[in-house]
């Protein structure tokens, strides 16, 4: 019987799979948008299944929110990327370095 | 509780979504032929919005008569008070900018777009909703709308590859921070079975369950990402310094107060019954904050970055305000945001004004060397300025910073507030820096550039609010922001 603890388990690992895309990543700005829709569906999940498991239907509606300001998100953010890549000519992570930190 | 009342609850917000969606349309057919009327309008908006706050912000609304949507939100004398600042902070960000993006520089070209003061509108507007908000969907929505509006907007200049930099640094960390939040949102939503802030803070009594803790642990963090607090805080320096100067007022004025504000909302009443849990993790987030922010700021050359680690620091004197958990500490910590936002507008409004002949943006110490003689004016008011911000005695920053440690220390905290007034000692070091190059080394007679009508009106109102006599101000804000704190606790 797959009870929550193994939905909360999945969810957990894409949340640390997402965060640690983002951080040990060293190649590609795209990845990390990746790595950020991994975040977002890992608390996707969780809410989901909080709700299904809980008879409650907010979660389900939480998770609909949730979908719509991830794709804005990947929108605005690929907008950023892209004259981000007219000014410089690279996406590459260790390149975003004009400043310092 | 009916929708026609709801409905007059959330006025302003409503006129911001109004007033932003039509000047968007303008925009998309005037094209930035029309930036400088939509800029006008845009400021009239939010001045109408603020005109809306001014009755229940005079008496103090209160209680039931504030829930608007079965209390999605709530927009009692706390929410309106915060409100009443961001609009503020964003009327004098507004301003600000087109006397700065008329003038080609750094290789940019001249001109408004259109489409800046729009953004600036719909992130004020998200703001808005965040600081009302008493649900964690209403948080996420307004958290959002505030986050998307204010990316773009740090990278609004799109031929400058510094600006469009910045945008990428604080979309991919700002992002991650959302993320954070909603994890912690999800699991809190978990372990009490709904998303209402008084519901939850109902689940949460009691031994907490791991997941729980984790949740607050997760949301806590996320909104330290928000408002720039150590450990969180390593995109500002890079995001203010990239970000061209009047969105970087706007990001160190307006997005803070709405963060602070939230983070005061979700700890003192969501996680009101756990204040043993969240307040030691308050405390060293503030004291952090407090020793990062001055020793960061040391050895910076760029006055923008300085700027940063600047309010990095003066986040912590809010936390610590926070971290007091009581009546007094959260009035203390809106009269401190008060000062903070006046004393922040006016230095970026004074960088602003460090141009050359050629219009180009003087952001240096190696720049501004001597300034006391050549621009006599600007230097004094930055005196004002890095004076109030060191908290030196007869300017309005010492009373921030007084208000703060009072509620400290009657609340028993004396260890904490005296680590506080020893790192601020450190931090006076670069704000005397400050003045010790503008007043005391051989002059470069670089700033020549004359500077906006509107950029001097700031700079002058922001100088006379931090002087001695902004002490005129205090019975009104001690006032407002005790009845605002009043309202923030009616419920916990």
């Amino acid at each position: 019987m797959i009870g929550i603890e193994h939905y909360l388990v999945v969810g957990a690992i894409l949340f640390v799979l997402g965060v640690l895309g983002i951080f040990l990543n060293r190649k590609n700005v795209i990845v990390i948008l990746m790595a950020v829709e991994l975040i977002l569906l890992s608390v996707n999940i969780n809410l989901v299944a909080f709700s299904a498991f809980m008879n409650d239907l907010v979660g389900q509606v939480f998770a609909m929110l949730v979908l719509t300001v991830a794709a804005a998100e990947a929108a605005i953010g690929l907008a950023i990327l892209v004259i981000y890549f007219r000014n410089r000519g690279t996406i590459a992570v260790d390149d975003v370095n004009r400043m310092k930190g | 509780m009916d929708y026609a009342s709801s409905f007059a609850l959330i006025a302003p917000e409503l006129l911001l979504t109004g007033a932003g969606l039509i000047l968007l349309l303008v925009a998309a057919f005037g094209g930035d032929m029309m930036a400088r009327p939509i800029a006008i309008l845009s400021t009239a908006a939010l001045f109408g919005a603020g005109i809306m706050l001014v009755p229940g912000l005079h008496s103090g609304v209160m209680g039931l008569d504030t829930y608007a949507f079965g209390n999605l939100m709530r927009t009692d004398a706390f929410a309106l008070f915060a409100k009443a600042m961001i609009y503020l902070a964003a009327i004098g960000c507004l301003m600000i900018a087109p006397a700065y993006f008329a003038t080609a520089s750094n290789g940019n070209e001249s001109g408004m777009r259109a489409e800046y003061s729009i953004l600036v509108l719909f992130a004020v507007l998200g703001m808005s909703i965040m600081v009302s908000a008493t649900d964690f969907m209403t948080l996420y929505l307004g958290l959002e709308l505030n986050s998307l509006a204010a990316y773009v907007l740090a990278s609004v200049l799109r031929n400058d590859s510094k600006s469009a930099e910045a945008g990428l640094k604080y979309f991919v960390l700002g992002a991650l921070a959302s993320g954070i939040l909603l994890y912690g949102m999800s699991l809190l939503y978990g372990f009490t079975g709904s998303t209402d802030f008084g519901a939850v803070r109902a689940g949460l009594t009691g031994e907490l369950a791991i997941g729980a803790l984790f949740g607050l642990v997760f949301v806590l963090a996320g909104l330290a990402f928000k408002i720039a607090a150590v450990p969180f805080h390593m995109w500002t320096p890079d995001v203010y310094e990239g970000a061209p100067t009047p969105v970087t007022a706007f990001f160190a004025t307006a997005p803070k107060v709405a963060a602070v504000a939230l983070t005061a909302r979700v700890t003192l009443e969501v996680f009101g019954e756990q204040s043993d849990a969240w307040q030691q993790i308050v405390m060293f987030v503030a004291l952090a904050s407090i020793i990062f922010g001055a020793l960061g700021a040391i050895g910076q050359e760029n006055l923008k970055r300085l700027l940063a680690y600047s309010s990095i620091n003066n986040v912590g004197f809010i936390l610590l305000g926070l971290a007091v958990a009581n009546e007094a500490g959260a009035s203390a910590m809106l009269i401190y945001l008060f000062v903070y936002v006046a004393m922040s507008l006016g230095s970026f409004v004074a960088l602003l004004m460090l141009r050359g002949e050629d219009g180009t943006l003087f952001e240096t110490f190696d720049d501004i060397k001597g300034l006391s003689t050549t621009q006599p004016l600007i230097a004094w008011a930055l005196l004002l300025l890095m004076f109030s911000l060191a908290g030196i005695p007869p300017l309005l920053g010492f009373y921030g910073k007084f208000v703060i440690f009072q509620a400290t220390v009657e609340a028993g905290l004396i260890a904490f507030g005296a680590i506080a007034i020893a790192a601020s000692v450190i931090g006076a070091f670069y704000y005397i820096k400050f003045v010790k190059v503008m007043f005391f080394d051989e002059p470069v007679d670089l700033v020549k550039g004359k500077s906006g009508a509107a950029h001097w009106v700031l700079l002058i109102l922001t100088a006379a609010i931090i002087s001695p006599l902004g002490y005129l101000l205090t019975p009104s804000i001690n006032d407002l922001a005790g009845k605002a704190a009043e309202a923030l606790f009616l419920i916990s």
